[in-house]
């Protein structure tokens, strides 16, 4: 990380990826404010040209760790969000769980990607962030917008920038057809 | 009369929290290693092993097996001869909240007003469930909910000649729906009967019960039977990249109802659902 458009063109869905680099959480409520910021022609916290989000309110760090419990959240909720972003240059959203038709068009318009983490994996993912910062919207919390530094942190592409969905193929590959409604 | 001061049930409910969002139970993680063995996918069975080894680590270091350490719900059943002393029980739950999550590095995730939505910072206030039975002790679950899987539920009021077959229908659509947002493999609770609000809180309590238990209902456990097996048909798969582990159980509960209906909850627990309880 970051990521270039050579790279995002290379990756298909169901490779399964180790992230190694700089990203950055933001989720629900600093998506909303990162969107209001845009509207009123002010800049982003950071920017998200060549970048990627991580959907993620990590836990407070006990004494000694880096940072506490750090899975991916639910994506569908950004996708309110996402396609602006994505316009200005965002390459890669980490999260879990299905995007809606918005979010894929612009990710195919402007070549960009879907990572999915392990939902609920969240002590394990959390010993691949070796440093972490808050660098916007510390009042919110949870929600406020992190840089990460990440070493080999385990994910999957689930939709890659052609379109191709793992969540569609994957349940195609092991649904028992005579039972789907 | 037998006098249970509030001091002692702040204790138990910090512990409980704690108890609940670092130490899966032991009737899931059984579930999660046999799936495991039973996975057909080879990246579902890559899900399954982060999941396992995920769970071994937030109990060996005291983390949250999820960043997402929900809301609180706590049911509790007081005995009719118990006497509380010292104050307020519902504030005696939330100072135990408040402990058990500050105290033990837990997400705070509760906003003030749902659409104002200033994070109270304490995770408080708790949703308690209260139930009077007969005795004179005092019984705590702590049950935090994640909302990845919680707005995944369903509620139906469905007509009685809708019958077992309409029933079933509605549950598997729900979780056809959910697909991968839930984080599955998922525990379904379902509540059957009752009102609109008794049915959902039936959905919820059948997440307690243990994974592997079937309903004394023989109707019922027949229900949960054919519900588990035609989930898992749909394919969602482990983190639902694709799969024949979509459920590692469904728990159904239910109440009688009205000659007018057939309420139907769906409650969906993720694979880290979480309870802790004790008794004072």
């Amino acid at each position: 990380m970051p990521l270039d458009d050579e790279v995002i063109n290379t990756l298909k869905a169901g490779d399964m990826v180790l992230i190694t680099g700089t990203i950055y959480t933001a989720r629900d409520a600093a998506h909303k404010k990162m969107i209001e910021l845009l509207q009123m022609g002010k800049p982003l916290p950071f920017d998200v040209k060549n970048q990627v989000i991580y959907y993620a309110g990590p836990c407070p760090a006990s004494e000694g760790l880096v940072i506490g419990s750090a899975g991916p959240t639910t994506s569908g909720r950004m996708d309110k969000y996402a396609p602006a972003l994505i316009e200005l240059g965002l390459k890669g959203m980490i999260g879990k769980g299905q995007r809606d038709d918005s979010v894929v068009k612009a990710m195919i318009k402007h070549g960009a990607v879907c990572f999915g983490a392990v939902g609920g994996a969240a002590a394990l993912i959390s010993k691949s962030v070796k440093a972490q910062e808050i660098i916007a919207f510390e009042e919110l919390g949870t929600e406020a917008v992190r840089r990460l530094e990440v070493v080999d942190f385990p994910a999957i592409v689930v939709i890659d920038r052609y379109g191709n969905n793992l969540y569609v193929s994957g349940r195609e590959q092991f649904a028992r057809m005579d039972d789907r409604r | 009369m037998r006098t249970i001061h509030i001091e002692k049930i702040i204790d138990a409910v910090e512990k409980l929290c704690m108890d609940a969002n670092y130490n899966l139970n032991d009737d899931i993680y059984n579930a999660l290693v046999k799936a495991y063995k039973n996975e057909e996918s080879e990246k579902g069975r890559w899900v399954l092993d982060n999941i396992i080894k995920n769970s071994k680590i937030a109990k060996e270091e005291k983390m949250a097996i999820c960043q997402d350490t929900g809301m609180a719900v706590v049911f509790l059943e007081i005995g009719q001869d118990v006497n509380i002393t010292g104050g307020s029980l519902t504030d005696a739950i939330n100072e135990g909240v408040r402990r058990g999550y500050k105290n033990g590095y837990l997400r705070c995730s509760v906003v003030n007003h749902p659409l104002k939505r200033v994070n109270t910072n304490d995770n408080t206030p708790a949703v308690i469930h209260t139930e009077v039975v007969p005795g004179d002790r005092l019984k705590i679950v702590v049950a935090p909910k994640g909302f990845g899987s919680e707005n995944m539920s369903g509620l139906a009021m469905l007509k009685p000649s809708d019958g077992a077959e309409g029933v079933i229908d509605f549950v598997v659509k729900t979780v056809d729906k959910a697909g991968p947002n839930p984080c599955p493999p998922v525990i379904v609770g379902v509540g059957i009967g009752g009102t609109m609000e008794k049915a959902a809180c039936l959905s919820k309590k059948a997440l307690l019960r243990p994974v592997g238990s079937e309903s004394d209902d023989p109707d019922m456990a027949e229900i949960e039977r054919e519900l588990k097996k035609r989930i898992n048909k749909l394919g969602i798969g482990p983190a639902g990249i694709g799969g024949n582990t979509t459920a590692l159980a469904v728990h159904v509960e239910y109440f009688p109802t009205h000659i007018a209906s057939l309420p139907v909850a769906v409650n969906i627990g993720c694979h880290a659902t979480r309870h802790a309880s004790c008794e004072l």
